[in-house]
C-alpha cells in the first residue's frame, strides 16, 4: 500500500484531466441522446429512446452507413495490397529503398486539409491533372468528373485516403519482413523454391501478423475518416459522401439537432467496437509461430 | 524475372503517384492566375512568388503560424509530460494496479473523437474555454492521452527492470528514478512519442474547428479551410497556402525522419 502511496503523484493529474475531459463528456453524449436538445436553448426534454428509433429510420443515415462500408471496403483492398506490394520490394535495406520509403511517407505527415486541397485541384475536372493526364494519353472517354459524380465521389476520396496512409502500412510491412530470418529464405532458395513458391509458401504464413494488423489498424482508420471528405466535398453530391462521422457533425454543427447527432454517436461507437471486436479475434487466431 | 520487372514498375507507378500531384502542387504554387489558366498542367514560364505574396498580404499568416506553433508545442510537451508519469506509475505498480490503470486508458482507445465531439464541445462552451487556444490545449491534451500512454507504457515495458531495482537498492525515491533513469533511458521512445503526436496535433482539424472561431486564434489547417471560402477556385494561391504549410512538417520529417517513422510504427500498433 505505501508504494502506491508514493506512486499515487504520478497518476493523478493525467487520470484527473482525463476523467474530466474524457470519459465525463463521452458518458454526457450518451445522456444527450436521450433528449431532443437543440445544442442551443437552456431547455430541453427527456424523449427517452425516441432518437434511437428515429435515427435508425432516417434514410440519410442509413445512407451513410453504406457509404462508411463502401469507403471502409476499398480503402482496405487498396491500401493493404499496394502497401504489401510495395514492402516486398523495399524490405532490403539499400539506399534507394530507404529514400523510397521516406518519399512514400511523405503524405502521412502533410495535413488532411493540405491532402484535400492538393486532390480536389489534381481531380478537377476541367483544369485537372488526372483528366489532363488521361487526354494526354488518348483516354479522353476515360475522364470523369471525380468529385461531382455520385456514383464514383466516394471512391474517388478512397483513393486519396489510400494515397495519403500507404506509407505508413508499408513501414508496417517491411518491419515484419525484416523479422523473418534470413537463414529461412535462403534455406528455401537452396531447395530450389520459386519466387511466388517463396512468397505463398514461407513469406506470407510468416507476415500475417504484419498484415493482421495493417488490416485492423487501416479498417478502423477508414471507418472513423472524417477530414478528407469533409474537405473535399462536405457528404455531397445528393449524400453520395455522406459518411457517420459527416452525419454526426452536420446533424449537430449544421442542422442543430444535437440529441439526434449525439444518437448517431452512441450508434457509431456501437459499430466502431464491433469492429474492433472481430478484428481482435481475427489478431488472436492469427498467430504464427517458427 | 518478369515478376522482378513488374515489381519495380509498380514502384515506378507509385513513386510517380506521389511525386507529380506534390510537383503539381508546387509548380501551380508558382505561376501567375493568367499563367496557371493558359496553362493549368503546364510548367512554369517564370518563377513567380506573387500568390505567396498575396497571400501574406491578405491573410495574418504569421499569427496562424505562431497559433498552430503554440497549440502543437504546448500540447505534446504536456502530453508526454502526463503519459510519461502514467506510464512510469504503470510500470512500477504490480500487476494489477498496473493493469487496471492500463485498462481505464485502454476503453479511451475504442472512442473515436467525432463519438464525444459533441459533449466536448457542450462541455468547453460551459466551462467558457471556447474560442481560446488554452482551453484547445487542454481538449486535446486529454483526448490523445490513451493514445500517448498505450505508446509510451509499450515502449517503457522493454527498459530493463535491474536498473531500477539497482536505483532503488540504492536508496533512490520513485521521482529520482523516474528523472535520472526512466525519461533518460526513454528519450529515443519520447522523441518517437512526440513525433507521433506532433503530426496528428499539427495537423488536427476536427477540435480546432469545434473550439476556435475568432480569425486571430485560426491554426493552419483551420485557416486553410476558410482560404478556400476566399479564393474560391484560385487554385495558384490556394496551393500556395499548402505549400507554406506543409514545408515546415516536411523539413522537419527530414531532419527527424527516424523519430517520425518509429513512432508511426509504434503508433499503428494500437490496432
Amino acid at each position: 500500500m505505501k508504494k502506491y502511496a508514493k506512486l499515487l503523484p504520478f497518476f493523478v493529474p493525467g487520470i484527473a484531466l482525463y476523467l474530466a475531459l474524457f470519459i465525463y463528456p463521452t458518458v454526457t453524449g450518451f445522456y444527450y441522446s436521450l433528449t431532443d436538445w437543440d445544442g442551443l436553448s437552456p431547455s430541453y426534454q427527456f424523449v427517452g429512446a425516441d432518437n434511437y428509433a428515429n435515427v435508425a429510420k432516417d434514410i440519410i443515415f442509413r445512407k451513410s452507413i453504406v457509404n462508411n462500408i463502401k469507403f471502409m471496403v476499398a480503402v482496405v483492398i487498396v491500401q493493404t495490397v499496394v502497401s504489401l506490394l510495395l514492402a516486398l520490394q523495399l524490405s532490403k535495406q539499400k539506399k534507394v529503398n530507404v529514400a523510397l520509403r521516406s518519399l512514400f511517407f511523405v503524405p502521412t505527415i502533410l495535413s488532411s486539409v493540405s491532402v484535400g486541397f492538393i486532390w480536389t485541384f489534381v481531380y478537377d475536372p476541367s483544369l485537372g491533372l488526372l483528366n489532363g493526364l488521361l487526354e494526354a494519353v488518348g483516354l479522353s472517354s476515360w475522364t470523369q468528373n471525380w468529385l461531382g459524380d455520385a456514383g464514383i465521389a466516394i471512391f474517388s476520396i478512397a483513393a486519396v485516403q489510400a494515397w495519403a496512409h500507404i506509407g505508413q502500412m508499408i513501414i508496417l510491412f517491411v518491419a515484419g519482413l525484416q523479422a523473418i530470418p534470413e537463414e529461412l529464405l535462403e534455406s528455401a532458395k537452396l531447395d530450389g523454391a520459386t519466387r511466388l513458391q517463396l512468397f505463398f509458401r514461407v513469406i506470407w504464413p510468416l507476415l500475417a501478423p504484419a498484415a493482421a494488423i495493417v488490416v485492423s489498424y487501416t479498417t478502423i482508420q477508414s471507418f472513423k475518416a472524417f477530414d478528407l471528405v469533409f474537405t473535399m466535398t462536405g457528404g455531397g453530391p445528393a449524400y453520395s459522401t455522406e459518411i457517420l462521422s459527416t452525419y454526426i457533425y452536420n446533424s449537430a454543427f449544421m442542422n442543430y439537432t444535437f440529441g439526434k447527432a449525439s444518437t448517431a454517436s452512441v450508434y457509431f461507437l456501437l459499430l466502431i467496437s464491433f469492429i474492433t471486436f472481430l478484428q481482435f479475434r481475427a489478431l488472436r487466431t492469427d498467430r504464427v509461430s517458427y | 524475372m518478369v515478376l522482378k520487372w513488374l515489381g519495380r514498375l509498380l514502384l515506378l507507378l507509385f513513386a510517380a503517384a506521389i511525386l507529380v500531384p506534390l510537383l503539381i502542387v508546387l509548380f501551380t504554387s508558382l505561376k501567375t492566375t493568367p499563367q496557371f489558366y493558359a496553362s493549368p498542367l503546364g510548367l512554369p514560364e517564370s518563377l513567380s512568388f506573387h500568390n505567396f505574396k498575396s497571400l501574406f498580404d491578405g491573410q495574418p499568416m504569421w499569427g496562424y503560424f505562431r497559433n498552430s506553433i503554440v497549440v502543437t508545442s504546448a500540447t505534446v510537451g504536456l502530453e508526454l509530460l502526463l503519459s510519461g508519469f502514467i506510464a512510469y506509475g504503470i510500470l512500477r505498480s504490480g500487476k494489477r494496479v498496473g493493469a487496471a490503470v492500463f485498462g481505464l486508458f485502454a476503453i479511451g482507445l475504442m472512442v473515436p473523437s467525432q463519438v464525444n465531439m459533441i459533449p466536448i464541445y457542450t462541455f468547453v462552451h460551459k466551462l467558457g474555454w471556447s474560442n481560446s487556444l488554452t482551453g484547445l490545449i487542454i481538449v486535446s491534451v486529454s483526448v490523445l492521452l490513451p493514445l500517448s500512454v498505450f505508446m509510451l507504457s509499450g515502449f517503457m515495458k522493454t527498459l530493463p527492470k535491474e536498473i531500477l531495482e539497482a536505483g532503488e537498492i540504492d536508496g533512490a525515491g520513485e521521482w529520482t528514478l523516474l528523472v535520472r533513469i526512466t525519461f533518460p533511458l526513454s528519450a529515443p521512445y519520447l522523441a518517437a512519442t512526440a513525433a507521433f503526436l506532433f503530426v496528428i496535433v499539427w495537423n488536427d482539424l476536427l477540435f480546432p474547428m469545434l473550439l476556435l472561431n475568432g480569425k486571430d486564434k485560426l491554426t493552419l489547417p483551420l485557416a486553410m479551410l476558410q482560404f478556400r471560402g476566399e479564393y474560391i477556385t484560385d487554385y495558384p494561391v490556394l496551393l500556395a497556402g499548402v505549400v507554406v504549410t506543409a514545408l515546415p512538417m516536411v523539413a522537419l520529417f527530414i531532419f527527424l525522419q527516424r523519430y517520425f517513422i518509429s513512432g508511426a510504427l509504434a503508433g499503428s500498433l494500437k490496432g
